[in-house]
């Protein structure tokens, strides 16, 4: 019984901790329309950005990513 | 927790226990993981820098090189071409200079050849010319002379015919008078 | 997960894929049992052998398809090591290239059906990104001595500022080489355990089509984040690199 409302409380927080997921993939979108956005008025200027785009995503998935680990760890590990 | 999540079919039947839950927190197989990665970089890296990385950097310079080689050969090339087209067209020049010149040669020759043809032309015309007035002038002359004689006689005749007596000298100069007059 | 769903038709294992086992037999894993990691760890070493030194192996000016892809490969990560880190960074380019081949090539021999992704596993990663840390930081002190700690110390901003900056530098540093690993053992991870929780839907006969479609539009979207995941990694070690050389914001 015990345990099992342990598991109960490991999966509500799961799914809880997969809401972070959204969070990223917001940020995500932010930083990709905003070079977008950016890009088109400066076209030129554009090429030579593309590199902190990618370090900008990566910066804003990679805490998708940890929200994401915490679910499956208490899904997997707890 | 209840994790017994696996098949035993599934292949990790002899560390269910290990493996159960996330195989990435399984630190059992840690050791191994990481022996085998730094063999693995170790292997690549070595792989890539006795091997791969001077050779394709060598490519990439021989290219680099044989393209810059090839720019200063089409230039070379460029160099001469305008240096054929600029002899071109001095020999353009030349010819079209010479032949002006052959131009008004021939031009001064025919000028030369048309003035002594016109010149010849011209004394011919005056010798015929003078020719025809000196044959004009006779033929005024002995114009004058016969009608002179044809008046000399007509008078006498006119003379005779009125009955009178002609004298030959005296209608002679009668008529020169009015021939004058 | 699959505890619950013992009776039905449904029965996930999206972890199973990760799992290390030895290649031979069944005994204990010893750190020098060879396992699936050491197979596709040693096909990623033979792919970049085939690519890079068979495929090149003509030196041709012009070149064939293969030394056209190495040369791709090879020009890209020059141009980035230069572009980011400068021209005294070129020095570390064989270090960099080997650990952006070994990433690619790992992410993606890892796609193909029932492979073993080495680089899904945090022990990998966390090997790696540690690696770079500790070279950048070491090489920090090596090059400017005591100027390295210059990096924390972020001259433009207020004095009274200062150390509070100080300590956010600091704690943003150690945690480089975390998010630096989890970051790549996380999205391989995500990826390939979606990909296996579409598949587990697929035993259902209503939803298999739709749950094979989302299966081909999530291998679609692998093959990208395998990329763009090599890419990333080799980028942020590259801008490590740079602080390493030049502190000084």
């Amino acid at each position: 019984m015990e345990g099992d409302i342990v598991q109960m409380g490991a999966y509500i927080g799961a799914g809880l901790a997969c809401m972070g997921m959204g969070g990223a993939a917001v940020g995500v979108g932010n930083v990709a329309g905003n070079f977008l956005s950016g890009a088109l008025r400066n076209p030129s200027a554009a090429a030579g950005q593309t590199a902190t785009l990618f370090i900008g995503i990566a910066f804003a998935e990679a805490l998708g990513i940890f929200s994401f680990l915490v679910a499956l760890l208490l899904m997997f590990a707890v | 927790m209840a994790t017994t999540t696996h098949d035993a079919a599934g292949a990790a039947a002899g560390h269910a226990a290990e493996s159960a839950g996330m195989p990435q927190l399984d630190f059992a197989s840690f050791p191994n993981q990481i022996f085998w990665l730094v063999v693995t970089l170790v292997a690549i890296y070595w792989v890539l820098s006795r091997i791969a990385l001077p050779r394709i950097g060598g490519v990439l310079a021989d290219r680099q090189s044989a393209i810059t080689g090839d720019l200063t050969a089409a230039e070379e090339f460029k160099l001469r071409a305008k240096e054929a087209e600029a002899a071109y067209e001095r020999a353009l020049v030349e010819a079209r200079s010479d032949a002006q010149k052959i131009v008004g040669q021939a031009r001064a020759e025919i000028q030369k050849d048309l003035d002594a043809a016109t010149a010849h032309a011209d004394a011919e015309i005056a010798a015929r010319a003078s020719e025809s007035e000196r044959r004009i002038g006779e033929i005024r002359a002995g114009a004058m002379e016969a009608v002179v004689a044809v008046a000399r006689e007509a008078a006498a005749d006119i003379v005779a015919a009125m009955g009178g007596k002609a004298d030959a000298k005296a209608v002679a100069k009668a008529v020169d008078a009015r021939l004058k007059g | 997960m699959a505890t619950e769903e013992a009776g039905s038709a449904l029965s996930f294992h999206p972890m199973d894929q990760f799992i290390v086992k030895p290649l031979f037999g069944d005994g204990p894993i010893n750190w020098y049992t060879p396992t699936n990691v050491t197979l596709w760890m040693a096909l990623a070493v033979v792919g970049i052998y085939l690519l890079l030194v068979v495929g090149t192996r003509g030196r041709a000016v012009i070149p064939t398809r293969m030394q056209s892809i190495a040369e791709l490969a090879y020009g890209f990560v020059h141009k980035m090591v230069e572009d980011v880190t400068g021209k005294d960074g070129l020095r570390y380019f064989p270090y960099i290239f080997t650990l952006f081949m070994f990433i690619v090539f790992a992410n993606f021999l890892g796609l193909l059906p029932r492979a073993f992704t080495p680089t899904s596993h945090i022990a990998v990663t966390a090997v790696l990104a540690m690696a770079v840390f500790l070279t950048v930081t070491i090489l920090g002190f090596v090059k400017n001595g005591a100027a390295f700690l210059g990096l924390f110390w972020v001259s433009s901003a207020p004095l009274a500022l200062r150390p509070v900056l100080a300590l956010i530098e600091l704690i943003s540093y150690f945690v480089r080489p975390v998010s630096h690993s989890i970051r790549l053992a996380g999205n391989m991870m995500a990826g390939h355990a979606v990909i296996k929780v579409f598949a587990g839907f697929a035993a259902v006969a209503v939803i298999s089509p739709l749950s094979i479609v989302a299966i081909t539009a999530m291998y679609g979207l692998e093959i990208l984040v395998s990329f763009i995941q090599a890419y990333v990694f080799t980028i942020l070690t590259c801008v490590y690199l740079k602080d390493a050389l030049h502190p000084h914001h």
